[in-house]
């Protein structure tokens, strides 16, 4: 990639591939061949459907699994050699993630204010007052501290937790944050409100994050760069104006084309199959053989074939 | 001090103002009130001749005798102290064995030593429980109480490894377990915390129903005659009752009081069970 870059992480040839069952194991390839480089400051958006890896990916980088094969270097050292629990303290004080489902992040026997306790007791967080940074962290996401702290998870709606959530990485201040489906859970009004603080917050302190998100309309919304995931593999990848116009792989494209506009309204006669798309990235690939990964424009590069 | 003894015991306090455990607990004591110091007021041994036959409840004798003059209420509170001490011991093994397998299945899950721990708790799960208690009661001429535990334990077990094990399995990949890993607390608290608390309950509530489970296969084997060779048990007075035809000659006293006993512990038992369920769970409680 081109140079001049202040990268904080780099992913290289990052794969991962399940194994279940003894006697007779099925392998599943969750995520093959991923390389990328996550910039200071920059929003990364990977996109792709459910299944194509996105959480994979998230969950790599967080050392929550194991690479089958690649590296995620950040601070010149690969992330699997992190061993040592203070050196491992010391990654999570710098990276952290936010789960797709606020639900199951919280421990239901526990009220909500253990999330902050549990990074207030690990890290040593640079706050005179920790109530009030909490507080303070809790309004800046839209939610009034009294109403939610001293909660039991069950008695908080979806989007209240993810809030929670995104209040606990704020007041953490980190390098790179994982944003798995961040705001798949609140409505309409709060979205922008969070995705904006999430902006501001990362242009303000030179945090990157990483938008694992389904949605297309928001990953043009937020992010600088845009990575396209289908079936594990990275598909598309660059700087997100140039692959939303001038999408070249197929399933890119199909992605494009099965987004709803406002203003647009369901048609009986126009035929959508979203079956079609797999005949059509393999014809793509047979017709691009042994091309590879290809940059086409400065900052825009696509899978032409997989082998 | 009181207030901050209860809010450090959340739990507690919910589980001893739930109505059904208190329901539960006050018949559950009564019944250990019972075998505790039953025989202590009972005036007569319980193989002892006690006077006249086939007499009804008295305030002479309060269960009534049997056929050959035996005090019924002798022989049921003795009984009792030893069908729930049978259950104790059996529940607790049954409960560890079954706790241990699964906690360790669960924590290797998907390796072979996994397999090979749910192969054997399967064979044991399809095994016809009661024809092979049969079998190994049969087989061992000397039954004492504890000799039953574990003739019963060892058949008891295999559902609480596999409910264990699930359990497990599915704490492990929470999502708040990934939370607290990438929060870097240490692995002991996370255990402490994530999974054992969120397991404590249910372990607790397994011991109930083993404790329940193991008492009634109990009953069952002594009913049948494979009791134990010496001493009383519940089950061992209602067999009596009934290789005497006590039912078909009228004596209801002797076969049915015991049998009410038991029935009225074990729903008890549930009783507690049902209630400490909604205590554990935060989302049960009645807000």
């Amino acid at each position: 990639m081109a140079k001049n870059k202040d990268v904080v992480m780099s992913v290289q040839g990052l794969t991962k591939v399940f194994k279940s069952g003894i006697l007779n194991p099925e392998y599943t390839v969750a995520a093959k061949d991923i390389s990328f480089d996550i910039e200071k400051g920059k929003i990364i958006s990977l996109i792709g459907e459910s299944g194509s890896g996105k959480t994979t990916v998230g969950k790599l980088i967080l050392k929550l699994i194991n690479p089958s094969e690649g590296k995620i270097i950040y601070n010149g050292k690969d992330i699997s050699e992190i061993k040592e629990k203070e050196e491992t303290k010391q990654y999570y004080r710098r990276v952290q993630g936010i789960f797709q489902d606020p639900f199951a992040t919280f421990n239901p026997l526990y009220r909500v204010d253990r999330v902050f306790d549990l990074i207030f007791d690990s890290f040593d967080l640079d706050y005179e007052d920790k109530d009030q940074a909490i507080r303070e962290a809790l309004f800046d996401v839209n939610l009034n501290p009294d109403r939610t702290l001293g909660k039991f998870p069950h008695q908080l709606s979806g989007g209240q937790l993810q809030r929670l959530l995104i209040a606990r990485a704020l007041l953490m201040d980190v390098d790179v944050l994982i944003a798995d489906e961040l705001i798949s859970m609140l409505d309409a009004s709060t979205r922008i409100g969070v995705l904006n603080l999430l902006v501001e917050s990362c242009k303000k302190h030179g945090m990157a994050v990483i938008f694992i998100t389904h949605d297309l309309n928001l990953g043009y919304y937020i992010s600088d760069h845009s990575l396209i995931m289908y079936k594990g593999r990275l598909v598309e990848r660059g700087d997100t104006k140039k692959v939303y116009e001038n999408a070249t792989h197929p399933y890119t494209q199909m992605l494009f084309e099965a987004v709803p506009e406002i203003g647009e309204r369901w048609d009986p006669d126009e035929e959508f199959l979203p079956e079609q798309v797999v005949q059509d990235v393999k014809e793509f690939y047979q017709e691009n053989q042994g091309k590879g990964f290809v940059e086409i424009e400065e900052e825009h590069s696509v899978l032409f074939s997989d082998k | 001090m009181a207030k901050d003894f209860w809010a450090k015991h959340e739990n507690l306090y919910y589980a001893l103002t739930n109505k059904k455990v208190i329901f539960g607990l006050t018949i559950v004591a009564f019944v250990f009130l019972l075998a505790a110091f039953g025989p202590m007021i009972a005036q007569y041994e319980y193989d002892e001749y006690a006077g006249q036959g086939y007499l009804p409840p008295s305030s002479e004798h309060f269960f009534g005798t049997t056929i050959d003059g035996k005090d019924v209420f002798t022989r049921t509170v003795n009984g009792l102290r030893s069908t729930l001490l049978v259950g104790a011991i059996a529940g607790s093994i049954a409960t560890l064995i079954g706790c241990i397998i699964g906690f360790v299945a669960g924590y290797y899950g998907g390796t072979i030593f996994d397999e090979l721990l749910m192969m054997l708790t399967n064979i044991f799960v399809v095994m016809p429980q009661l024809a092979l208690l049969i079998v190994i009661a049969a087989f061992l001429e000397v039954r004492g109480t504890f000799v039953m535990a574990v003739i019963v334990a060892s058949t008891a077990w295999p559902w609480t490894a596999r409910a264990v094990r699930s359990q497990t399995l599915s704490l492990k990949n929470q999502e708040y377990v990934s939370l607290s890993r990438i929060s870097s607390i240490s692995v002991g608290r996370i255990l402490r915390e994530d999974i054992a608390s969120n397991m404590f309950s249910y372990v607790f509530m397994v011991f109930i129903q083993q404790f329940n489970g193991t008492m009634l296969a109990t009953v069952q084997l002594e009913f049948l005659g494979l009791g134990p060779t010496k001493g009383i048990s519940l089950g061992l007075v209602m067999q009596n009752a009934v290789n005497w035809n006590g039912i078909q000659l009228g004596m209801w006293w002797w076969a049915i009081i015991p049998g009410l006993i038991l029935t009225i512990l074990i729903t008890a038992l549930y009783f507690i069970n049902t209630g400490l369920d909604a205590a554990f769970n935060p989302r049960l409680r009645e807000m």
